[in-house]
């Protein structure tokens, strides 16, 4: 229901990063107002709640400065919308998306509602469209497709932003040429990451085909809760209304959602675990769930959220709820990273649930799946084996289990660790791990298949 | 019967104005009709859970009362459909509205132009009780049953001669003990909240063969069971939810995608049309219904998908089929509850939840059940129920996973360690357990074999032991173990990688019938009865393992069906040989 707009001056009560304004009988549920501060300057908010007397909004800029006098609110009528045309690409924005890169506005195009709608579940065309990375952790064993929401699960200190940044350069679909953008959608970064991406993204070129939202470590957090609607949105116009591939980063998930929990905890809501909101799982599928494909439409959007796990903790609500909605995860080692290997991926933990649709024969190589397998397998194996070692010594040990010992050293300095430099095919992914695999004879390749043995096994085992 | 909008607070409206609603009717939301239904009332105000997003919605704007109960549509043609929570049909509102979910969607959930053929069976004259069949349809390759609805009772007056019908052309009229003159159709309304009657609850039946060998042969479920599957996210419960949805002997599935990912409901899309129900041959989408309310749909409705969906089972086992629901995931069903609840500002329980958690996880177990259905038939139909519980952390100490535990038979405990290293399905065979083995075990000795109950058990048994032996090994290293507890670890390992690991994506293994299942058992237990008596007699566990045999006992999943019992003789055979001629036999 649009009303017209209407303006006030009684708010009554500021607290945390909300207000609440009396006297409005007919503010929309999720409507945008528009804040005049007692200084002259602007700011927006939205209809968190709205009663027959009574608004309570939240305050996009944060409340410093705001009054119970002079502050006068407008209700605008809409809910928060932005504007998108072909011409926003190559654009950089803060984090409620006012340009800043000297550019003026968006030349005007098309008006968006920044929350999307949910696709239909019958309209999604489910990815299976294999997207090398050039990392054999990940192409070999965890594999991305277009249109997956790929989240990385990382810690303070780790290098989560160069990974995704040579994602971001690297990534390819196999026989394709089609137009592709990067939308980045940063909240609570700290000025030397969003450098980092802005001196990455112009040194590759890959500006040209960006759109940028920054919102940084000291800009106001509740502007976060826009941010990342405001990425998915420019995305999904791209996607699906020019027809691109879209990789969306969205870099920090968790400042989202310490942003979430503040709205919540100044609306004293009961918290679920950790003082997070209990609706933060359905809040982080409204985001992540704007990933895919769909039938009919050209384009994708594939996301690659960066999560950092306070105190490296996989349990901590954030990575948690994250990894039950997204398809998957990659979890970075702070053991691996202080050994030097890079990339330093934990496979065991990590996953891709769309992989087995990706790969295989006709799409990468038949024994793909089942080199993956083993390869876990083996690793889980060696892993254990070196904890036991360091209980009770190596003397025990049989033939075998040396083998095990063998393998997860080199798996992680050769197969994981391959560098910052250049990339590996599918392919020379694949034949790596068969190098590998070649330590072991036969019957303890298990989990491949005997014809795939005798087709893909290069080398003799010893 | 209209009221007025005075608070909007996300999925939760008040209104004003509303003195006379019931608890749990429909009420239609603002200029738009969104709908909603009552849970809560006090005084003239009346809370309402918006099944709808509400943005957009202001104080000020009308209410309007059905007077009815969230109710869902039952009668021929609900198979095949893929419906959101609150039952609307999500193919229809695509072709209708586009790619994307748009607010005030209003289709019925039944085709009201489709026509079936109709066959009378019941003649004018006869008893009319709830249950009795008035005459059937085809519905695929099911025969319908139209029978007398719940609450109906007198005498059949009249009843439609053979033909085509819609769902709303009377097909009978009962006169009932009253003296009123009903009209009867094949479309009827049941509300979701409440349990259909049944004329009795049976005792546990035969098993729910769902051709995956942890769960058949190890944990079985039964027809008309319920199970329980929690994991931390990652560790297969989608996976064993889509296997059993694909492979389970059961007649009808209904499928809940409750408050999880959008492309899961694609791939079953994607996939079922094309694989075959092993049972019958014909394409699995046709015995298949689909609610999905993904995590990003409204959450209200996510809260009513799990009821939308029993309700539908229910109607189809009143018919004598045998219907086993899934439900991923019972715990986003907790968790919007959770939600509700917390915007009615109610007193929180254990980790914010509302403290009537507990009741309501229950009551929808209880709606399983092995039944005789209402009706003079006197047939027997069941409902199973498998629900997937996510817990936060994977911590199984959390209350979801608590009170489902207290109400359900079967426990899956999904393990993240064995999904790391790519054990599937990653069963927990330590903490895993089911209460209905012993009911199963007659069904095996009658069907398959005699040993299977003694199988089981030993290898269970082997198990048991491999993990009190981990525990030496950890303190001691593996060399000192005397040979015969060297056997157990290596026997245990065959049954953990030839029998117990079981990929969903093998054209091959992703089902295995009961007698291979029983014939892999059978190998292995043997295999380890010889071992036992080799190295009593002084071999050791080393040699046994380079026996070429053992070798064949390696990749038994991936032998074809057809093939097996061949390569089962074969393999006995030169296991005989090999045991009684060690020296002899060629490595
Ligand atoms: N039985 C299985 N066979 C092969 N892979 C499996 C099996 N179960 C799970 N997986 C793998 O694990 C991934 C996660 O499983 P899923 O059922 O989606 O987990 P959850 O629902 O518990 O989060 C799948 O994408 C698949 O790769
Ligand atoms: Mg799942």
């Amino acid at each position: 229901m649009t009303s017209p707009a209407r303006e006030y001056t009684s708010v009554v009560r500021v607290a945390g990063p909300l207000m609440a304004v009396s006297g409005v009988g007919d503010a929309t549920y999720g409507e945008v107002v528009e804040i005049r501060l007692p200084d002259g300057e602007k700011r927006m908010g939205e209809v968190l709640e709205s009663r027959s007397d009574l608004a309570i909004v939240q305050v996009f800029g944060g409340t410093q400065a705001l009054d119970t006098e002079i502050t006068s609110v407008r209700f605008t009528g809409y809910p928060m919308r932005m504007v998108v045309s072909p011409d926003i690409i190559g654009r950089v924005f803060d984090g409620s998306g006012a340009p800043t890169d000297g550019g003026g506005p968006v030349i005007p195009g098309t008006v968006m509602d920044i929350a999307g709608s949910a696709v239909n579940p019958t309209a999604r065309a489910y990815p299976e469209d294999c997207i090398e990375t050039g990392i054999s952790a990940i192409d070999g064993m965890n594999t991305l497709v277009r249109g997956q929401k790929l989240p990385i699960f990382s810690g303070a200190g780790l290098p989560h932003s160069m990974l995704a940044a040579q994602i971001a350069r690297q990534a390819r679909v196999l026989r394709d040429h089609e137009e592709f953008a990067i939308v980045f959608g940063a909240m609570g970064i700290t000025n030397e990451d969003a450098q980092f991406f802005l001196d990455e993204f112009g040194d590759t070129g890959a500006l040209e085909h960006a759109v940028l939202f920054i919102n940084r470590a000291d800009d106001p957090a509740i502007e976060r809760i826009i941010t990342p609607r405001l990425a998915l949105t420019t995305a999904e116009y791209l996607a699906f209304d020019r027809g691109m591939h879209v990789l969306v980063i969205l870099q920090d998930i968790t400042s989202y959602c310490e942003a979430l929990r503040e709205v919540s905890a100044a609306r004293d809501e009961v918290p679920a675990r950790r003082g997070y909101p209990g609706y933060m799982y359905t809040d982080l599928a409204s985001i992540f769930e704007r990933a895919g494909r769909i039938y009919g439409r050209d384009g994708s959007i594939t996301q690659l959220p960066i999560i950092s796990m306070p105190d490296d903790d996989i349990t901590h609500p954030v990575p948690d709820l994250t990894g039950y909605i997204t398809e998957g995860q990659i979890v970075l080692s702070r053991d691996l990273h202080r050994r030097g290997i890079y990339p330093p991926i934990d496979v065991l933990p990590s996953l891709s649930r769309l992989m087995a649709g990706g790969i295989g024969e006709n799409k990468t190589r038949k024994d793909h799946g089942a080199v993956s397998d083993q390869l876990y397998a083996a690793y889980a194996k060696g892993r254990r084996l070196e904890s036991l070692v360091t209980v009770i010594g190596d003397e025990g040990l049989s033939e075998s289990d040396r083998r095990y010992l063998t393998f997860a050293t080199r798996f992680e300095r050769e197969y994981i660790g391959q560098g910052r430099a250049g990339g590996r095919t599918i392919t020379e992914s694949l034949d790596a791990a068969w190098d590998l695999l070649s330590l072991f004879p036969e019957e303890e390749l298990n989990r491949i298949p005997t014809d795939l043995i005798e087709t893909y096994r290069g080398g003799e085992s010893e | 019967m209209t009221g007025r909008i005075i608070r909007i607070a996300g999925p939760v409206v008040e209104a004003d104005r509303m003195r006379g609603a019931l608890m749990y009717e429909v009420v239609h939301v603002g200029g738009g009709a969104l709908i909603g239904e009552v849970i809560g009332l006090s005084e003239d105000v009346a809370t309402i859970q918006v099944y709808e997003d509400t943005t957009g919605l202001a104080p000020g704007e009308p209410v309007e009362r059905t007077g009815a109960p969230l109710s869902v549509e039952l009668g021929p043609g609900l198979l095949g459909m893929v419906y959101d929570g609150i039952q609307r049909p999500l193919q229809v509102i695509r072709e209708e509205m586009g790619v994307f979910i748009v607010r005030g969607a209003s289709f019925p959930a039944l085709d009201r132009k489709r026509t079936y053929i109709f066959t009378p069976e019941a003649a004018p004259g006869a008893a009319a009780t709830p249950g009795t069949v008035i005459g059937t349809v085809q519905e695929g390759r099911f025969t319908h049953s139209v029978l007398i609805p719940h609450g109906m009772e007198g005498t059949i007056a009249s009843v439609a001669g053979a033909g085509e019908y819609t769902v709303t052309e009377e097909i009978a009229t009962i006169l009932s003990t009253d003296g009123k003159e009903l009209p009867v159709t094949m479309l009827r309304r049941w509300p979701v909240r409440v349990t259909r009657p049944v004329a009795e609850k049976l005792k546990p039946g035969a098993p729910l063969i769902t051709g995956q060998r942890v769960i058949d042969s190890f944990f079985p479920i039964v027809k008309g069971g319920t199970a329980a599957v929690p994991g931390p996210f990652g560790a297969g419960k989608t996976v064993v939810q889509h296997q059993l949805a694909k492979w389970s002997d059961a007649d009808i599935i209904v499928y809940v995608g409750c408050g999880e990912r959008g492309n899961e409901l694609a791939d079953v899309l994607r996939q079922f049309p094309a694989l075959t129900d092993p049972k019958s041959g014909e394409p699995l989408m046709e015995r298949t219904v689909l609610i999905g309310n993904t995590s990003n749909m409204p959450v209200a409705a996510r809260e009513a998908s799990v009821y939308t969906g029993i309700t539908i089972a229910e109607y189809y086992r009143d018919m004598g089929y045998d219907v086993a629901l899934m439900a991923d995931s019972t715990s986003r069903w907790a968790e919007a509850m959770r939600e509700i609840s917390g915007r009615l500002e109610e007193m929180p329980g254990e980790h914010g939840y509302p403290a009537y958690l507990a009741s309501r996880l229950a009551c929808f177990y209880e709606r399983a059940g092995h039944v005789r259905v209402l009706g003079p038939s006197g047939k027997a139909g069941s409902v199973s129920v498998i629900g997937a519980v996510s817990p936060p952390g994977g911590d199984f100490s959390e209350p979801v996973t608590q009170n489902t535990l207290r109400v359900v038979r079967v426990f899956w405990a999904l393990d993240a360690d064995l999904a790391h290293e790519r054990h599937f399905p990653a069963v927990n065979w330590l903490t895993s357990y089911s209460l209905y083995p012993d009911a199963v075990e007659r069904w095996w000795n009658e069907h398959v074999g005699d040993q299977w109950g003694e199988m089981r058990r030993s290898m269970m048994a082997i198990l048991q032991k491999e993990s009190e032996l981990e525990e030496i090994v950890q303190l001691v290293g593996p060399d000192v173990l005397p040979e015969d507890d060297k056997l157990s670890l290596h026997i245990a390992e065959y049954i953990r990688e030839s029998f117990l690991v079981q990929y969903a994506f093998d054209p091959v293994d992703t089902f295995c019938a009961p007698d291979k299942q029983y014939m892999m058992m059978q190998l292995i237990t043997d295999y380890a009865c010889y071992g036992k008596a080799a190295v009593a007699g002084g071999m050791q566990v080393s040699v046994i393992a380079a026996l070429s045999v053992a070798k064949r006992l390696l990749r038994l999943g991936a032998i074809p069906d057809a093939d097996f019992r061949e390569y089962f003789e074969e393999t006995e055979r030169r296991m005989k040989d090999a045991f009684q001629n060690p020296g002899g036999e060629s490595t």
